[in-house]
């Protein structure tokens, strides 16, 4: 293992942490964007703010972390990636402002129609972002990234095939993490409403996901065939553990099972990263630079190599006191 | 497609505008993320060590104000990150190894301040007293780490460090540690470190004087200005000597950027100091000129020879000298202001115990909220601007770094538009905040407090 492969495993360590809690967090947004106007949309958006209230932030720093190893471990590859995909990553950016602000004002908004107009922020862009992350992740997968200031094409990198259902994929995994992660906290308060409410929207979410994936396996048959080729064969057992995986979380889901569920969609999703880390290695724009090829500096590396152990022993405790404190609910509103 | 199309100039203009534009908003909430957490801890630390139910009420209400003001510096925080490669990727793809680490440690620091702030601000209910102020302590402790290792990039572009260039302009021999400490970040992220603390403790303050002004003068308000504004006077003075230090090493680091911030057209001794005026080829015109002045402030002797900007072909000086000399006058010109203000509550502090009598005390404080911005705003234009044609000061040129992508007038516009709207709904939220407390009605804020956990449903579920 050389320290750009264990630099470009700390990069995709981000990726899995950004996917599961950022997922799940753009995936809470969605649920408030389709709980509708009335009484119980009202708290199905209370339980939402609740529920992410003190730790998207925290969540959304594994896209900062993400960028920053890749620019300063993979420069070529960050360059290349950032200036071809110009417009979605625009849009990505546009749709991160929008939903954090929208997330801070819409609770202390002085009038009612200020606050709609920030909740309406919050849900359409948890919605559109994590979809043009995804069409910027398939653009990569199926090798439409050329090496180069802007070299691919600005509108064909990312409209295409792959990077739609990417797209798609990006915004139902959300939906199905947050679905599940929002039954129990639902439970947490015995809202037993809301608890069967997320349920049924696990089960359905977990269904549309499963078969974006499915069809993802023809689609990238056609559209990004490197990928398909390693998904098939180094990552295939990984892809089978994501299967079985949700597969289990499908049947507890179904059985109202109070506990295991997390743990097994998590895994479900964890696995078909990695799966698909494993199919696109060894390259990071796959079939034109490699990761050590695209590495910088090898002082640099092992710089960020210490950085990264640094943050374990240091960020990830922290983030382990955090969500402990919220699980446990010590952290709330204070008695006036 | 269409690279032929649009002249690249004019994309670099484009570019170069978002980039000032964003930073120039995020510098803003950047600054008010690493000084408001310690303000926050001394009203708290007073609260506690006193049983002052009007310090902790103010710590308590700073710190829901902070939750706002954090998420949206987080976010446009974020924005600069994508911008580094949207807009620079040249320059990321040449040294995004080199200058790369600060970014990596800035990246740690940030984690630790997301998580812990969350924590503080969501944790007035449950955790014990001190051990809720202790958690508001790495906060703290966060912003300086982050601030400094931000800063520590910026420097390096203006004194970059730790490599060789290859004959194809790519580096080689990268020493990482070099980069994070190259020879501006000394003074540089100290500057800016204290900055931060300045611009808070005013613009804090300066919300309570505009409190006081309107007749509302009991305790709250007194202690609300006094806290900050003591924090702020007190790391003025020490603000002017670290720039002054910092004025100095520049005229000899970075001479060109210092000769346009002076006006110094030839490179001379005895050089006359220019206060305001507008710079041109035949020296400045319509300024306060004190001979010699220039010279001594950068030797402490008047015959310290001063670099002018003829040292250097003309398309390697900066462009915009009287904007660049008008905003260093600026900033140095409030920062003494600023001093002067502190004087005068120094003054009657020591008299009669109490803030100066008179209402143009109040006033006064009342401005410099805004003063202190102006002349940050300021001293990033001078650091900037100054250093072009250069994005890394005598290496690459901005110019060469910039994203062949087409559209960069088009998102220009659109974090126009976006930002305007974002500034405006903070300052209004904050506002709708600050009069629901004067009602003495409560706000939910962002990290916390919670709401209490939604109602379970009534009857039969």
């Amino acid at each position: 293992l050389s320290s750009a492969d264990a630099v470009a495993a700390v990069l995709w360590v981000g990726v899995t942490f950004y996917a599961v809690f950022g997922g799940a967090d753009f995936g809470s947004g969605f649920w408030a964007l389709v709980a509708g106007r009335g009484e119980r949309g009202r708290r199905v958006r209370a339980l939402v703010d609740w529920a992410i209230g003190p730790v998207w932030e925290a969540n959304h720093v594994w896209l900062i972390f993400m960028l920053v190893i890749l620019w300063t471990a993979f420069p070529e590859a960050f360059s290349s990636v950032m200036s071809t995909l110009f417009i979605p990553l625009c849009l990505a950016a546009l749709g991160i402002v929008l939903r954090g602000a929208g997330f801070a004002f819409h609770r202390v908004a002085a009038r009612s129609s200020g606050r709609r107009v920030a909740e309406a922020a919050f849900a359409i862009s948890s919605v559109l972002t994590p979809f043009f992350m995804g069409t910027v992740v398939g653009a990569v997968a199926s090798g439409r990234v050329p090496i180069g200031n802007a070299q691919g094409d600005p509108v064909t990198s990312w409209l295409n095939p792959a990077s739609l259902l990417l797209g798609a994929l990006f915004v139902a995994a959300g939906a199905y993490l947050a679905a599940v992660f929002l039954v129990s906290d639902a439970r947490r308060f015995g809202d037993s409403e809301l608890v069967a409410y997320f349920t049924t929207r696990s089960l359905a979410a977990a269904v549309v996901a499963g078969a974006l994936a499915v069809a993802g396996i023809f689609v990238l048959r056609d559209d990004a065939r490197f990928i398909y080729d390693g998904l098939t064969s180094e990552g295939l057992p990984l892809v089978l553990i994501s299967l079985v995986c949700g597969l289990g979380a499908l049947v507890l889901l179904w059985r109202r099972a109070a506990r295991g569920v997390r743990p097994l969609a998590v895994a479900a999703v964890v696995a078909v990263i990695w799966g698909w880390g494993a199919a696109q290695y060894p390259y990071l724009l796959p079939e034109t630079l490699t990761v050590e090829d695209g590495a910088g500096a090898s002082a640099t590396l092992t710089a960020v190599l210490v950085v990264f152990g640094i943050a374990v022993v240091v960020v990830l405790p922290a983030l382990a006191l955090l969500f402990t404190l919220d699980q446990r609910s010590l952290l709330e509103e204070e008695a006036e | 497609v269409g690279l032929d199309v649009f002249p690249l100039a004019a994309d670099l203009g484009a570019a170069r505008s978002q980039m000032a534009f964003t930073l120039g908003f995020h510098i803003v909430l950047a600054c008010i993320g690493v000084g408001f957490p310690a303000i926050i801890l001394v009203a708290n630390y007073l609260g506690l060590k006193r049983d002052d139910a009007v310090a902790l009420e103010l710590a308590r209400r700073w710190s829901k104000v902070a939750a706002v003001t954090f998420v949206v510096g987080a976010i446009t925080g974020t924005v600069l990150s994508f911008e580094m490669g949207l807009l620079w990727p040249e320059f990321m793809r040449r040294f995004g190894d080199v200058f790369g680490l600060p970014f990596a440690l800035e990246g740690i620091f940030f984690f630790t301040e997301a998580i812990f702030i969350a924590i503080y601000i969501y944790g007035w209910k449950h955790l014990s007293p001190w051990a809720h102020f202790w958690t508001g302590v790495p906060v703290a402790l966060a912003g300086l780490g982050g601030a400094w290792s931000v800063v520590a990039a910026n420097a390096w572009m203006n004194q970059p460090d730790g490599f060789k260039l290859a004959s194809d302009g790519t580096a080689t021999d990268v020493n990482a540690l070099d980069a994070f400490f190259n020879g501006a970040v000394a003074y540089e992220a100290p500057h800016m470190i204290l900055a931060a603390y300045l611009v808070t403790g005013f613009l804090v303050a300066s919300v309570y004087a505009v409190g006081m002004l309107r007749g509302r003068r009991d305790r709250h308000h007194r202690l609300g200005l006094l806290i900050p504004l003591t924090f702020a006077v007190i790391v003025t003075p020490i603000q002017f000597i670290v720039g002054d230090t910092a004025a100095r090493s520049i005229a000899k680091d970075q001479p060109v950027k210092f000769a346009a911030m002076e006006c110094v057209q030839e490179t001379d001794t005895h050089v006359t100091e220019y206060i305001g005026g507008i710079c041109t080829s035949d020296g400045v015109k319509g300024g306060i000129g004190i001979p010699g002045l220039d010279s001594w402030l950068v030797g402490f002797s008047t015959d310290t020879e001063v670099t002018g900007l003829d040292s250097v072909p003309p398309e390697d000086r900066p462009p915009a000298n009287t904007l660049l000399h008008l905003a260093f006058d600026a900033m140095v010109g409030i920062c003494t202001a600023l001093i002067a203000l502190g004087l005068w509550l120094g003054i009657a502090w020591w008299r009669r115990r109490d803030i100066p009598k008179t209402p143009w005390f109040l006033r006064a404080t009342a401005v410099s909220g805004v003063a202190a911005i102006v002349a940050l705003e300021c001293g990033w234009i001078v650091t900037e601007v100054g250093r072009q044609p250069w994005i890394v000061y005598e290496v690459m040129r901005t110019e060469d770094a910039v994203t062949q992508a087409d559209g960069v007038w088009v998102s220009l516009g659109a974090v126009i538009v976006l930002y305007t709207a974002l500034g405006i709904a903070t300052v209004l939220v904050l506002r709708a905040m600050t009069r629901r407390w004067r009602e003495a009605d409560d706000v939910d804020v962002p990290y916390g407090p919670r709401p209490a956990a939604p109602e379970p449903p009534q009857g039969p579920a």
